[in-house]
């Protein structure tokens, strides 16, 4: 595949960062993809930004604050009803922390 | 009698008003049409017969009691990104595939509280990624008007509900043209409202500063009509407008007299190259029409438009990739097996995702990893700034901008999946929008040689979706002589 950007150990990189568990195919064709993807956005590199402000929203924002008063939220079996596991009002998880029982 | 599921909002609300029908007779022929066409085109990927019966029981008690809400009885279909309390809600993808949602979203509330029967959930992209309902975990969705082709995308199973007339109206999501494409793609009026006039409260979030939610229908009334439903500001979206709403429907009703002082901007960067002859040719046409009926047409420039699809792709992604890391598998949302936490994430992304939610992920982490956030992130929102200052520019002699939603008609499914740049270049003329912030339409405008429909799109001033409410109507109203040909 062509590596002008991204080689093959920053696919396996980024992947390892987005937490995804890519099989060798998928890291192939998604390297290919973004190579590709890479090579077409290059085109930003021709203007010049000297000055120029990032935007992040197009719609000028204002600062959103909330009442700081008690409201309603979702109840303990609404939260629970999606979970792949759940025991005892409680979210099941694999272990996080090594070593103990 | 007419089937009723074929006509307009706007005659539903005069049927069920005049009590020439019920809202449960309509809810029936509607959902006997769906339980007839569904197989055929997978425009919904949950139907929700009951509710939607419990719901016309109680718009015909509504309306007998004198208290019928602006909508009720009025058989409504939902992307299936929005919440609705009590019904699966799967994102088109593996990853919510059993995700039953535990409360209803802004839109649905503001929907539900008028009187809308919600007939179901409609198909679309996974995580609404994609430009042609190709990459739903659920299956493609088959064009309606066009056997053979996809609906466009994302919002492919509303635009396709709309058309074979499976519901009065539906509800897509917009982040880079995935209102306005399928709309074009199978003949039907889509409006994307202008960033943060309606919440977001309770959808799926893709691109966060680029999304939005609106209506799709059969004719620019009906939209109107919607819009009027569901916008408004809600604290519970930090990026909600306090723009007060506006009678929209009002804004329609002065057909071709609604173009009177009216400037409307054709963008010379719109009209070179890759757009196919009869597409160009039926805008222009359109064109034509609104100028001897009294529009002034202004040509005017947009000259950052060859940046936006690199600046949205960019963007988007790095948006995408943030969003989507609560998918964990932890607390919902699909779980793999694994030796330990990590790969548990791991493993449950990798096969909770589709592959262009993987790709737009990668690029995203990528774009923002250490190293590369100036020279893509950082850049690509400097860019954004230059796009939205040509629109400034451009609507400081122009009330509306005129132009091609999409440089093609329906494309046959199975023939871009495999080339995704090819894909992300078909949104050239509906990404600046969303960059922009700004609202924008498709409305229907003709057919190609082969009968595909073509889509023409408006764009206005940010808040100012009236203009585009009077110039829509306009346009169908010089183009409903053309509409009884095949």
């Amino acid at each position: 595949m062509s590596e002008r950007h991204i080689s093959e150990e920053e696919v396996r990189h980024v992947a390892r960062l987005a937490r995804l568990a890519l099989n060798d195919d998928e890291l192939q064709s998604i390297g290919r993809d973004l190579n590709a993807i890479l090579d077409y956005v290059d085109k930003l590199a021709e203007l010049d930004l000297t000055g120029v402000e990032p935007t992040t929203h197009a719609v000028p924002l204002e600062l959103a604050l909330r009442q700081d008063v008690v409201v309603k939220t979702l109840t303990r079996e609404d939260v629970l009803a999606n979970a792949p596991s759940a025991r005892e009002g409680l979210f099941c998880v694999p272990r996080a922390v090594e070593g103990g029982n | 009698m007419t089937a009723l599921h074929t006509l307009t909002v706007q005659a539903m609300l005069e049927g069920l008003d005049g009590r020439e029908f019920s809202a449960a007779e309509l809810c029936e022929q509607t959902l006997d049409a769906i339980d007839a066409a569904n197989p055929r085109l997978n425009a919904f990927i949950t139907v929700t017969h009951d509710e939607a019966r419990a719901q016309a029981r109680a718009a015909d008690e509504a309306r007998a009691r004198g208290e019928a809400g602006p909508l009720a009885g009025v058989p409504i279909a939902l992307k299936d990104i929005l919440l609705n309390r009590g019904v699966r809600t799967t994102a088109a993808s593996r990853m919510l595939s059993n995700f039953v949602a535990p409360y209803d979203g802004a839109v649905v509330e503001r929907l539900r509280t008028a009187g809308a029967v919600f007939v179901g959930k409609t198909n679309c992209d996974a995580f609404a990624m994609g430009s042609s309902n190709e990459n739903s975990f659920f299956g493609p969705v088959d064009n309606p008007v066009v056997p053979g082709c996809t609906p466009g995308g994302s919002s492919g199973g509303s635009a396709a509900a709309v058309a074979a007339h499976l519901c009065g109206a539906a509800i897509g999501t917009d982040t880079g043209g995935s209102i306005r494409q399928p709309a074009s793609h199978c003949g039907i009026v889509g409006l994307k409202p202008t960033y943060g006039r309606v919440s977001r409260f309770g959808v799926v979030a893709f691109a966060s500063s680029l999304d939005q939610v609106g209506p799709m229908g059969k004719t620019v009334q009906d939209t109107a009509r919607l819009l009027e439903v569901i916008a408004g500001h809600d604290p519970r979206d930090a990026t909600s407008s306090r723009q007060p709403t506006e009678p929209w429907t009002e804004a329609t009703r002065r057909g071709v007299d609604g173009l009177e002082g009216l400037r409307i901007g054709v963008p010379r960067e719109y009209f070179v190259g890759g757009i196919e002859p009869d597409v160009e040719a039926a805008i222009r046409a359109a064109i034509d029409r609104l100028e001897v009926a009294g529009a002034e047409l202004h040509e005017i420039s947009l000259p950052h438009t060859e940046y936006a699809v690199a600046t949205y792709y960019l963007l988007c992604t790095a948006e995408a990739s943030s969003n989507l890391a609560r998918y964990d598998g932890m607390r919902y949302g699909h779980r793999a097996d694994g030796d330990d936490l990590l790969e548990v994430y791991a493993r449950s992304r990798d096969e909770g995702f589709g592959d262009e939610n993987k790709r737009r992920i990668m690029l995203g982490t990528y774009a923002l990893s250490a190293g590369y956030y100036d020279a893509y992130y950082l850049r690509a929102q400097k860019v954004r700034t230059l796009i939205r200052r040509d629109f400034e520019q451009a609507f400081a002699s122009v009330d509306a901008i005129v132009t091609p939603t999409s440089p093609s008609t329906a494309f046959p499914l199975g023939t871009r999946v495999e080339d995704p740049l090819a894909m992300y270049l078909s949104d050239i003329y509906t990404i600046s929008c969303n960059l922009a912030g700004l609202p924008g339409m498709s409305l229907p405008c003709g057919v190609d040689g082969a009968g595909k429909p073509i889509g023409l799109q408006l764009l206005g001033r940010w808040f100012e979706e009236a203009t585009l409410f009077r110039i829509g109507a306009a346009h169908e109203a010089l183009a409903a002589p053309m509409r009884s040909t095949p």
